[in-house]
Protein backbone atom coordinates (compact mmCIF):
# COMPACT_ATOMS: atom_id res chain seq x y z
CA UNK A 1 0.00 0.00 0.00
CA UNK A 2 2.83 2.33 0.90
CA UNK A 3 4.42 1.84 -2.49
CA UNK A 4 1.10 2.37 -4.22
CA UNK A 5 1.13 5.88 -2.79
CA UNK A 6 4.66 6.50 -4.03
CA UNK A 7 3.70 5.02 -7.40
CA UNK A 8 0.66 7.31 -7.60
CA UNK A 9 2.94 10.28 -6.88
CA UNK A 10 5.40 9.04 -9.51
CA UNK A 11 2.59 8.64 -12.04
CA UNK A 12 1.45 12.23 -11.47
CA UNK A 13 5.06 13.44 -11.64
CA UNK A 14 5.84 11.64 -14.90
CA UNK A 15 2.62 12.62 -16.65
CA UNK A 16 2.80 16.24 -15.48
CA UNK A 17 6.44 16.67 -16.49
CA UNK A 18 5.95 15.01 -19.87
CA UNK A 19 2.96 17.26 -20.48
CA UNK A 20 5.18 20.25 -19.60
CA UNK A 21 7.96 19.07 -21.91
CA UNK A 22 5.49 18.37 -24.73
CA UNK A 23 3.91 21.81 -24.35
CA UNK A 24 7.38 23.34 -24.60
CA UNK A 25 8.05 21.44 -27.83
CA UNK A 26 4.68 22.36 -29.30
CA UNK A 27 5.28 26.01 -28.50
CA UNK A 28 8.75 25.82 -30.02
CA UNK A 29 10.75 26.74 -26.91
CA UNK A 30 13.44 24.82 -25.06
CA UNK A 31 11.58 24.73 -21.75
CA UNK A 32 9.37 22.62 -19.52
CA UNK A 33 6.14 24.61 -19.47
CA UNK A 34 4.52 24.28 -16.04
CA UNK A 35 5.30 20.56 -15.63
CA UNK A 36 5.54 20.63 -11.82
CA UNK A 37 2.30 22.60 -11.60
CA UNK A 38 0.46 20.10 -13.81
CA UNK A 39 1.83 17.22 -11.72
CA UNK A 40 0.52 18.86 -8.53
CA UNK A 41 -2.84 19.37 -10.18
CA UNK A 42 -2.94 15.70 -11.21
CA UNK A 43 -2.11 14.60 -7.66
CA UNK A 44 -4.90 16.71 -6.13
CA UNK A 45 -7.42 15.52 -8.74
CA UNK A 46 -6.49 11.83 -8.49
CA UNK A 47 -6.48 11.87 -4.70
CA UNK A 48 -9.89 13.55 -4.57
CA UNK A 49 -11.22 11.06 -7.13
CA UNK A 50 -9.83 8.01 -5.29
CA UNK A 51 -11.20 9.28 -1.99
CA UNK A 52 -14.63 9.74 -3.51
CA UNK A 53 -14.60 6.09 -4.59
CA UNK A 54 -13.21 4.93 -1.25
CA UNK A 55 -10.05 3.62 -2.87
CA UNK A 56 -7.59 5.93 -1.14
CA UNK A 57 -5.94 3.89 1.60
CA UNK A 58 -4.44 5.69 4.60
CA UNK A 59 -1.12 3.96 4.03
CA UNK A 60 -1.00 5.27 0.47
CA UNK A 61 -1.12 8.74 1.93
CA UNK A 62 1.88 7.91 4.11
CA UNK A 63 3.91 6.99 1.04
CA UNK A 64 3.27 10.46 -0.37
CA UNK A 65 3.61 12.11 3.02
CA UNK A 66 7.16 10.88 3.45
CA UNK A 67 8.18 12.84 0.38
CA UNK A 68 6.39 15.98 1.42
CA UNK A 69 8.32 15.82 4.70
CA UNK A 70 11.57 15.40 2.73
CA UNK A 71 10.75 18.62 0.90
CA UNK A 72 12.66 21.06 3.13
CA UNK A 73 15.78 18.82 3.45
CA UNK A 74 15.87 18.50 -0.33
CA UNK A 75 15.55 22.28 -0.72
CA UNK A 76 18.46 22.64 1.74
CA UNK A 77 20.55 20.26 -0.39
CA UNK A 78 19.48 22.16 -3.49
CA UNK A 79 20.57 25.51 -2.09
CA UNK A 80 23.98 24.05 -1.22
CA UNK A 81 24.73 23.09 -4.84
CA UNK A 82 24.08 26.49 -6.41
CA UNK A 83 26.69 28.83 -7.83
CA UNK A 84 26.43 31.21 -4.88
CA UNK A 85 29.94 32.59 -5.36
CA UNK A 86 28.90 34.25 -8.62
CA UNK A 87 25.43 35.14 -7.30
CA UNK A 88 26.96 36.87 -4.28
CA UNK A 89 27.91 39.94 -6.32
CA UNK A 90 24.15 40.35 -6.89
CA UNK A 91 23.27 40.04 -3.20
CA UNK A 92 21.53 43.41 -3.14
CA UNK A 93 19.24 42.27 -5.95
CA UNK A 94 18.23 39.17 -3.95
CA UNK A 95 17.55 41.34 -0.90
CA UNK A 96 15.38 43.83 -2.81
CA UNK A 97 13.48 41.08 -4.66
CA UNK A 98 12.83 39.44 -1.30
CA UNK A 99 11.46 42.60 0.33
CA UNK A 100 9.71 44.92 -2.13
CA UNK A 101 7.20 42.41 -3.60
CA UNK A 102 6.10 41.48 -0.05
CA UNK A 103 5.33 45.13 0.69
CA UNK A 104 3.45 45.47 -2.60
CA UNK A 105 1.28 42.46 -1.75
CA UNK A 106 0.71 43.59 1.84
CA UNK A 107 -0.62 46.89 0.55
CA UNK A 108 -3.42 44.95 -1.16
CA UNK A 109 -4.47 43.10 1.97
CA UNK A 110 -6.89 45.65 3.52
CA UNK A 111 -8.55 46.11 0.13
CA UNK A 112 -9.10 42.36 -0.37
CA UNK A 113 -10.30 41.93 3.23
CA UNK A 114 -13.07 44.44 2.57
CA UNK A 115 -14.23 42.43 -0.45
CA UNK A 116 -14.38 39.18 1.53
CA UNK A 117 -17.80 37.91 2.58
CA UNK A 118 -18.35 38.19 6.35
CA UNK A 119 -18.61 34.96 8.24
CA UNK B 1 42.01 9.26 3.14
CA UNK B 2 41.73 8.53 -0.54
CA UNK B 3 39.63 5.39 -0.01
CA UNK B 4 37.25 7.23 2.34
CA UNK B 5 36.54 9.90 -0.26
CA UNK B 6 36.00 7.21 -2.89
CA UNK B 7 33.61 5.46 -0.49
CA UNK B 8 31.66 8.69 0.20
CA UNK B 9 31.37 9.49 -3.50
CA UNK B 10 30.19 5.96 -4.24
CA UNK B 11 27.52 6.25 -1.55
CA UNK B 12 26.86 9.89 -2.34
CA UNK B 13 23.11 10.01 -1.79
CA UNK B 14 23.29 8.40 1.65
CA UNK B 15 26.13 10.68 2.74
CA UNK B 16 24.13 13.68 1.50
CA UNK B 17 21.23 12.57 3.75
CA UNK B 18 23.63 12.53 6.69
CA UNK B 19 25.16 15.95 6.00
CA UNK B 20 21.77 17.56 5.28
CA UNK B 21 20.49 16.12 8.55
CA UNK B 22 23.43 17.67 10.40
CA UNK B 23 22.88 21.07 8.73
CA UNK B 24 19.21 20.99 9.75
CA UNK B 25 19.97 19.86 13.30
CA UNK B 26 22.51 22.66 13.67
CA UNK B 27 20.07 25.21 12.19
CA UNK B 28 17.24 24.14 14.51
CA UNK B 29 19.65 24.81 17.38
CA UNK B 30 20.42 28.31 16.06
CA UNK B 31 16.70 28.95 15.57
CA UNK B 32 15.89 27.98 19.16
CA UNK B 33 18.82 29.58 20.97
CA UNK B 34 19.79 32.65 18.96
CA UNK B 35 16.39 33.71 17.61
CA UNK B 36 14.19 32.11 20.30
CA UNK B 37 12.25 30.39 17.54
CA UNK B 38 11.44 33.70 15.81
CA UNK B 39 13.13 32.62 12.57
CA UNK B 40 12.09 29.08 11.60
CA UNK B 41 14.80 26.42 11.42
CA UNK B 42 13.87 25.69 7.80
CA UNK B 43 14.72 29.24 6.65
CA UNK B 44 18.03 29.11 8.54
CA UNK B 45 18.85 25.68 7.03
CA UNK B 46 18.29 26.93 3.49
CA UNK B 47 20.38 30.00 4.23
CA UNK B 48 23.10 27.73 5.66
CA UNK B 49 22.99 25.73 2.44
CA UNK B 50 23.65 28.91 0.45
CA UNK B 51 26.49 29.90 2.80
CA UNK B 52 28.13 26.47 2.46
CA UNK B 53 27.77 26.67 -1.33
CA UNK B 54 29.42 30.09 -1.25
CA UNK B 55 32.47 28.93 0.68
CA UNK B 56 32.71 25.74 -1.36
CA UNK B 57 32.68 27.91 -4.49
CA UNK B 58 35.52 30.07 -3.13
CA UNK B 59 37.52 26.95 -2.34
CA UNK B 60 36.96 24.92 -5.50
CA UNK B 61 36.11 27.73 -7.96
CA UNK B 62 33.46 25.32 -9.27
CA UNK B 63 29.87 25.99 -10.20
CA UNK B 64 28.10 23.32 -8.17
CA UNK B 65 28.59 24.47 -4.60
CA UNK B 66 29.53 21.74 -2.13
CA UNK B 67 28.94 19.06 -4.77
CA UNK B 68 32.35 20.08 -6.19
CA UNK B 69 34.11 19.05 -2.96
CA UNK B 70 35.48 15.48 -3.18
CA UNK B 71 33.20 13.15 -1.21
CA UNK B 72 30.18 15.43 -1.46
CA UNK B 73 29.16 14.59 -5.01
CA UNK B 74 25.92 13.01 -3.74
CA UNK B 75 24.48 16.49 -3.17
CA UNK B 76 24.20 16.83 -6.92
CA UNK B 77 21.60 14.05 -6.83
CA UNK B 78 19.76 14.92 -3.59
CA UNK B 79 19.67 18.62 -4.46
CA UNK B 80 19.07 18.05 -8.16
CA UNK B 81 15.83 18.76 -10.02
CA UNK B 82 14.48 15.19 -9.92
CA UNK B 83 14.15 14.77 -6.14
CA UNK B 84 13.24 18.41 -5.74
CA UNK B 85 10.33 18.33 -8.17
CA UNK B 86 9.19 14.95 -6.81
CA UNK B 87 9.07 16.32 -3.26
CA UNK B 88 7.35 19.54 -4.34
CA UNK B 89 4.62 17.64 -6.18
CA UNK B 90 4.01 15.52 -3.06
CA UNK B 91 3.17 18.61 -1.01
CA UNK B 92 0.01 19.03 -3.08
CA UNK B 93 -1.53 16.02 -1.36
CA UNK B 94 -4.24 16.90 1.11
CA UNK B 95 -5.05 20.11 -0.72
CA UNK B 96 -8.71 20.10 -1.59
CA UNK B 97 -10.56 22.33 -3.98
CA UNK B 98 -13.62 22.04 -1.74
CA UNK B 99 -11.84 24.06 0.95
CA UNK B 100 -10.54 26.76 -1.36
CA UNK B 101 -14.12 27.17 -2.56
CA UNK B 102 -15.05 28.18 1.00
CA UNK B 103 -13.01 31.37 0.74
CA UNK B 104 -14.86 31.86 -2.49
CA UNK B 105 -13.74 34.04 -5.32
CA UNK B 106 -11.74 36.27 -3.01
CA UNK B 107 -9.39 33.40 -2.04
CA UNK B 108 -8.75 32.60 -5.68
CA UNK B 109 -8.31 36.27 -6.50
CA UNK B 110 -5.78 36.73 -3.70
CA UNK B 111 -3.81 33.73 -5.00
CA UNK B 112 -3.59 35.07 -8.54
CA UNK B 113 -2.83 38.61 -7.38
CA UNK B 114 -0.19 37.32 -4.96
CA UNK B 115 1.66 35.40 -7.66
CA UNK B 116 1.33 38.02 -10.41
CA UNK B 117 2.22 41.05 -8.29
CA UNK B 118 5.23 39.36 -6.63
CA UNK B 119 6.41 38.20 -10.04
CA UNK B 120 5.98 41.62 -11.68
CA UNK B 121 7.67 43.47 -8.81
CA UNK B 122 10.60 41.01 -8.89
CA UNK B 123 10.99 41.36 -12.64
CA UNK B 124 10.91 45.16 -12.52
CA UNK B 125 13.62 45.27 -9.81
CA UNK B 126 15.82 42.78 -11.70
CA UNK B 127 15.39 44.71 -14.95
CA UNK B 128 16.24 47.97 -13.21
CA UNK B 129 19.42 46.32 -11.93
CA UNK B 130 20.62 45.34 -15.36
CA UNK B 131 19.25 41.85 -16.05
CA UNK B 132 17.74 41.72 -19.51
CA UNK B 133 17.15 38.17 -20.79
CA UNK B 134 13.68 36.66 -20.49
CA UNK B 135 14.84 33.42 -18.78
CA UNK B 136 16.77 35.17 -16.00
CA UNK B 137 14.08 37.81 -15.45
CA UNK B 138 11.37 35.15 -15.24
CA UNK B 139 13.45 33.09 -12.79
CA UNK B 140 14.05 36.05 -10.48
CA UNK B 141 10.38 37.07 -10.72
CA UNK B 142 9.51 33.51 -9.74
CA UNK B 143 11.98 33.75 -6.83
CA UNK B 144 9.96 36.73 -5.60
CA UNK B 145 7.07 34.24 -5.25
CA UNK B 146 8.87 31.59 -3.12
CA UNK B 147 12.27 29.93 -2.84
CA UNK B 148 10.72 26.91 -4.55
CA UNK B 149 8.97 28.54 -7.50
CA UNK B 150 12.24 30.31 -8.42
CA UNK B 151 14.47 27.22 -8.90
CA UNK B 152 11.64 25.17 -10.44
CA UNK B 153 11.14 27.91 -13.01
CA UNK B 154 14.87 28.45 -13.51
CA UNK B 155 15.49 24.76 -14.20
CA UNK B 156 12.50 24.52 -16.53
CA UNK B 157 13.73 27.49 -18.56
CA UNK B 158 17.42 26.58 -18.44
CA UNK B 159 18.52 29.64 -16.43
CA UNK B 160 22.10 29.68 -15.07
CA UNK B 161 22.92 28.45 -11.57
CA UNK B 162 23.89 31.87 -10.21
CA UNK B 163 20.52 33.31 -11.31
CA UNK B 164 18.80 30.36 -9.63
CA UNK B 165 20.85 31.05 -6.49
CA UNK B 166 19.63 34.67 -6.50
CA UNK B 167 16.03 33.46 -6.83
CA UNK B 168 16.47 31.11 -3.84
CA UNK B 169 18.09 33.84 -1.75
CA UNK B 170 15.24 36.25 -2.57
CA UNK B 171 12.70 33.61 -1.56
CA UNK B 172 14.52 33.00 1.73
CA UNK B 173 14.58 36.75 2.48
CA UNK B 174 10.85 36.83 1.79
CA UNK B 175 10.20 33.84 4.05
CA UNK B 176 12.12 35.41 6.95
CA UNK B 177 10.48 38.81 6.38
CA UNK B 178 6.98 37.29 6.42
CA UNK B 179 7.81 35.24 9.53
CA UNK B 180 9.02 38.23 11.52
CA UNK B 181 6.73 40.84 9.99
CA UNK B 182 3.36 39.08 10.22
CA UNK B 183 2.72 39.51 13.98
CA UNK B 184 3.93 43.13 13.79
CA UNK B 185 1.70 44.14 10.89
CA UNK B 186 -1.33 41.96 11.74
CA UNK B 187 -3.31 44.67 13.63
CA UNK B 188 -2.93 47.15 10.76
CA UNK B 189 -4.12 44.86 7.98
CA UNK B 190 -7.04 43.30 9.83
CA UNK B 191 -5.48 39.87 10.14
CA UNK B 192 -7.74 38.26 12.75
CA UNK B 193 -10.33 36.03 11.06
CA UNK B 194 -9.95 32.71 9.20
CA UNK B 195 -11.10 34.55 6.08
CA UNK B 196 -8.37 37.16 6.38
CA UNK B 197 -5.76 34.44 7.11
CA UNK B 198 -6.73 32.67 3.86
CA UNK B 199 -6.37 35.92 1.92
CA UNK B 200 -3.03 36.55 3.63
CA UNK B 201 -1.75 33.06 2.77
CA UNK B 202 -2.84 33.54 -0.82
CA UNK B 203 -1.13 36.90 -1.15
CA UNK B 204 2.12 35.87 0.54
CA UNK B 205 2.58 32.25 -0.50
CA UNK B 206 5.81 31.06 1.17
CA UNK B 207 4.18 28.32 3.28
CA UNK B 208 6.89 28.15 5.95
CA UNK B 209 6.96 31.92 6.46
CA UNK B 210 3.17 32.26 6.48
CA UNK B 211 2.71 29.36 8.91
CA UNK B 212 5.40 30.62 11.30
CA UNK B 213 4.21 34.22 11.10
CA UNK B 214 0.58 33.30 11.74
CA UNK B 215 1.60 31.03 14.63
CA UNK B 216 3.18 34.06 16.29
CA UNK B 217 0.04 36.12 15.57
CA UNK B 218 -2.69 33.65 16.50
CA UNK B 219 -2.15 29.86 16.27
CA UNK B 220 -5.81 29.36 15.33
CA UNK B 221 -5.17 31.08 12.00
CA UNK B 222 -2.30 28.78 10.90
CA UNK B 223 -4.25 26.04 9.05
CA UNK B 224 -6.23 28.63 7.05
CA UNK B 225 -3.21 30.60 5.91
CA UNK B 226 -1.05 27.53 5.30
CA UNK B 227 -3.74 26.04 3.10
CA UNK B 228 -3.96 28.88 0.59
CA UNK B 229 -0.17 29.24 0.75
CA UNK B 230 0.16 25.63 -0.45
CA UNK B 231 -1.94 26.44 -3.49
CA UNK B 232 0.30 29.44 -4.09
CA UNK B 233 3.36 27.26 -4.70
CA UNK B 234 1.40 25.10 -7.13
CA UNK B 235 0.00 28.09 -8.96
CA UNK B 236 3.45 29.69 -9.10
CA UNK B 237 5.04 26.52 -10.51
CA UNK B 238 2.26 26.38 -13.08
CA UNK B 239 2.19 30.02 -14.17
CA UNK B 240 5.81 31.23 -13.97
CA UNK B 241 7.40 28.84 -16.48
CA UNK B 242 4.38 29.16 -18.81
CA UNK B 243 2.07 32.17 -19.22
CA UNK B 244 4.28 34.57 -17.26
CA UNK B 245 7.36 33.46 -19.23
CA UNK B 246 5.49 34.01 -22.51
CA UNK B 247 4.39 37.40 -21.30
CA UNK B 248 8.04 38.24 -20.61
CA UNK B 249 9.09 37.12 -24.10
CA UNK B 250 6.37 39.21 -25.68
CA UNK B 251 7.21 42.28 -23.60
CA UNK B 252 10.96 42.00 -24.27
CA UNK B 253 10.58 41.60 -28.03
Amino acid sequence: MLLRGVALLAACFVSGQILGETLGRLLGIQANVGGVGFAMLFLILSQNELEKRGLFHLEMGEGVNFWSKMYIPIIVAMSSVQNVRVAFSNGLLALLVGIIPVIACLALMPFLSKLAPKD
Amino acid sequence: MEYIITFLDKNGLVFAFLVTGLIMYFSEGISKTLTRGKIPGSAISIFMGLVLAYFAGLETLGKKGIADIPGFSGFDLLGGPMFRDFAIVSTAMGASFAIIKKTGLIGVLSLFLGVIISFAAGVIIAYAMGITDAESLTTIGAGACTFVVGPVTGTALGASSDIIAISIAAGVVKSILVTIGTPLIAPYIGLKTPQSAMIFGGLMGTTSGTAAGLAATDPKLVPYGAMTATFYTGLGCLMCPSVLYFAMRIILN
